[in-house]
């Protein structure tokens, strides 16, 4: 299909890899960041008709330029630095943050040909990037230099921590299932002939759930957002940042939920297969199915109150991680007698 | 090794919790509050001070900014000390409309409370849903006074006015076309008390739209069961009242123990907590607003068939008709006399309490006769609530002060007065 692409290839020489692979990148990341700003959007619309509101509408046709003015205004202020903070660690902090949001899309495929990176590891290298995110967050506390943003960080520490186990026994589980770690393979395995039913979610349902609130609580989203608890402890760890600085706290906080999307549906919902036999499999079953997760976010944000932050712990810990380690050993007996049809 | 010390962390006034401008100092053990140390005075105005400088009715305004979420209630203690004092007798149907704005307010006051509270637990979708209801009531008020909040609509001796016949309608606009306008002013079409009989009719379906989302919501109930406990020999101690008594399972409701206006005339509830717990305050308010509800019902149907005089006719306190102060020199007198020195209050002391959506809410007005107060004491139902933080908090994380403020129900403007 790159036939066209051939006589540049011969021209370049060895300059043709690294050239073409930043093309993939910026082929990804332009999107996403496209993606995280309509999120935004899509999250205020969303919500306020969930309340009753109609959302931004005075800027572009439906407020469909908000996001540009939003980040229009973030770019144009000033970033300020407190004087007491630790100015090297308060800058990298956002960086660290965005960083592996956006690394971590490396191995997730958007259908059987397209991912930039075919890792036989993808599922390993994602808990990794995404456990990496919660440096930034503690550096950014610890370097404000300010006690709400210190309470924050270490609630987010310990939440992000707590949540990871859950979240990995649930990987666990998909990976016994689909017996491989390539999150192309993932998806192949849930192929079959009758469409939805062979999706991993039947069969992993309990895991489903808990990576599902896991996700949501990885990403500090509300019903679980006491690292930044408004009412609480204001803003929590992003409380002293503003401008652009700010600004890569929120885009990685929105790429993680996008990714999140991504993941549960990769590994629970099919990845790019139809739900049902006759229609063709296409990567817009993909985006369909992470623009369901992403509206599940929104909705919870409207619905639920927020929980204290001990309630998170013991929900973390006396709950999904018993689930999980329970639903490994099922799963594990399961696939050893003839009633395993995935 | 270094000696562990606790945190010290300075909660407000400016914070979104805060309700206002509550400055807390609390000492942290980790997360764990040792001590609050609430700060007032932020929002100081000097009410008391100011109504010595001014004529009786001058002040009535300054009581709507109190408690600037329950405006009504406040006028209404306020009028009913200088009644108390001068031994005015108030028409029955100006009774009725106080009750029923008194009520209006109440509900007003707790959708406020509900939204706020909810917003502080993270219960965002409430506050906007509560507002919604509040947007009617305002309209209510706006039909009387003219004002949608501070609204000055009790005089000593009655009401500033009847009841208006229309209500306002809405027009079209840019925002809202005429088929829009239409349906929005579909309730509008008659007079104030059909409007607010339609109110009621639907505000039932309304609460039990809250109380969908927040009374059995798991993590409402993990937030607020057990948050907070007061047992009911503390809080009377304390001095609580309202709501926050209620919840602690003391019965005791000013309308019901000392009926002033026409309280006793109608049927209403007195809910009642059991635990006393941030939870048993929500369900206590929430049920006092489907009780509020009630009695606003039985007084328009009372006003619809009762006309009346809404003033008293003591012309030394309300002023006369103008056809008749035209007409008669005794009454040209009075119109003269209260328009330029305003009226004098008998020598004396009165303290009149009403139950405010708060709690009590009482005035101590001393008179030496002259056309101002010599001395006004205001009993607002929050600071003795405010002051009972500190043992509420205590153990609690920082989460549950949050929670806590909610269910005190703190506004400053009573408070820093």
């Amino acid at each position: 299909m790159m036939e066209w692409l051939e006589p540049v290839k011969t021209l370049l020489g060895p300059a043709w890899l690294p050239i073409w692979t930043i093309l993939k990148i910026v082929l990804i990341i332009a999107p996403l960041m496209g993606a995280v700003a309509y999120l935004t959007l899509a999250e205020r619309k969303v919500i306020g008709w969930m309340q009753i509101r109609i959302g931004p509408n005075r800027v572009g046709y439906f407020g469909l330029l908000q996001p540009l003015a939003d980040g229009l205004k973030l770019f144009m202020k000033e970033i300020i630095i407190p004087s007491g903070s630790n100015k090297f660690l308060f800058v990298v902090a956002p960086v660290l943050t965005l960083m592996p949001a956006l690394a971590a899309w490396a191995v997730v495929p958007f259908n059987a040909e397209l991912v930039l990176s075919n890792a036989n590891a993808g599922l390993l290298y994602i808990l990794a990037m995404t456990s990496v995110g919660v440096y930034g967050v503690i550096i950014a506390g610890w370097a404000s230099n300010s006690k709400y943003a210190f309470l924050g960080c270490l609630r987010s520490a310990a939440q992000i921590v707590s949540y990871e186990i859950a979240m990995g026994f649930a990987l666990v589980t998909v990976l016994m299932a689909a017996q491989s770690l390539n999150l192309g393979e993932i998806v192949k395995g849930q192929q079959g002939h009758y469409g939805m039913l062979n999706w991993y979610f039947i069969p992993l349902f309990p895991m489903f759930v808990v990576y599902l609130i896991s996700g949501v609580a990885e990403t500090n989203r509300a019903p679980f957002d006491v690292a930044e608890g408004e009412s609480e402890i204001v803003a929590g760890f992003h409380v002293e940042y503003s401008g652009m600085a700010f600004a890569l706290f929120f885009l990685g906080e929105y790429a993680n939920m996008i990714l999140i999307g991504f993941l549960t549906s990769i590994m629970f919902l099919g990845g790019w297969l139809s739900p049902v036999s006759f229609l063709p499999d296409s990567i817009l079953w993909m985006f369909a199915k992470v623009a369901f997760v992403l509206f599940l976010f929104l909705w919870f944000r409207a619905t639920f109150p927020r929980y204290r932050y001990d309630q998170l712990m013991r929900l973390g810990w006396k709950v999904f991680i018993p689930v999980s380690i329970i639903w490994v050993v099922v799963v594990g007996a399961w696939m050893q007698t003839s009633y395993w049809l995935w | 090794m270094p000696e562990i010390k606790n945190y010290t962390m300075n909660f407000g006034p400016q914070h979104p919790a805060a309700h206002g401008v509550l400055r807390l100092v609390l000492e942290l053990d980790g997360e764990v509050i040792v001590r609050a140390d609430p700060h007032i005075g932020l929002l100081h105005r000097g009410t008391e001070k100011l109504a010595e400088n001014k004529t009786f009715l001058q002040s009535v305004p300054y009581m709507d900014r109190l408690d600037y979420v329950s405006m009504l209630c406040n006028e209404h203690a306020y009028v009913q000390a200088i009644e108390k004092l001068a031994g005015i007798e108030v028409p029955l149907r100006a009774q009725y409309i106080r009750v029923m704005f008194d009520e209006i307010t109440r509900i007003l006051n707790h959708l406020m409370w509900l939204g706020a509270h909810g917003l502080d637990i993270g219960a965002m979708t409430v506050f906007l849903y509560c507002f919604r209801e509040r947007e009617d009531l305002m309209d209510a008020y706006e039909a009387v006074s003219g004002a949608r909040m501070h609204a000055a609509y009790y005089r000593p001796g009655g009401v500033y006015r009847d009841l208006p016949d229309s209500m306002p309608q809405y027009e079209a606009s840019k925002i809202h076309n005429a088929a829009a306008v239409k349906k929005m002013n579909e309730n509008r079409q008659g007079s104030l008390l059909d409007f607010l009989e339609d109110f009621t009719r639907r505000f039932p379906t309304y609460v039990d739209e809250y109380e969908t989302l927040l009374t059995d919501n798991r993590i409402w109930k993990q937030r607020t069961v057990g948050i907070g406990i007061v047992t009911p020999e503390r809080a009377l101690a304390l001095g609580l009242s309202g709501p926050m008594l209620r919840g602690s399972g003391v019965a005791w409701d000013l309308r019901k123990k000392q009926p002033y206006a026409a309280y006793d005339k109608v049927d209403f509830d007195i809910p009642v907590g059991v635990n006393g717990d941030s939870y048993d305050r929500y369900l206590v308010r929430v049920e006092e607003m489907r009780q509020s509800n009630r009695i606003i019902k039985q007084c328009i149907d009372w006003l619809r068939v009762n006309p009346g005089p809404v003033m008293t006719s003591n012309h030394k306190y309300a002023p006369p008709g103008r056809v008749s102060m035209k007409q008669n020199m005794e009454e040209l007198i009075h119109h003269f006399k209260l328009f330029t020195e305003g009226m004098h209050v008998p020598e004396g002391e009165a303290y009149a309490a009403v139950e405010h959506p708060k709690g009590e809410f009482g005035i101590y007005l001393v008179s030496d006769g002259a056309n101002k107060p010599y001395r006004l004491k205001i009993r607002a139902p929050g600071f003795p609530h405010l002051a009972a933080l500190d043992e509420m908090v205590r153990g609690h994380m920082i989460a549950d002060v949050v929670t806590i403020i909610g269910t005190q129900d703190i506004v400053f403007g009573e408070i820093d007065r």
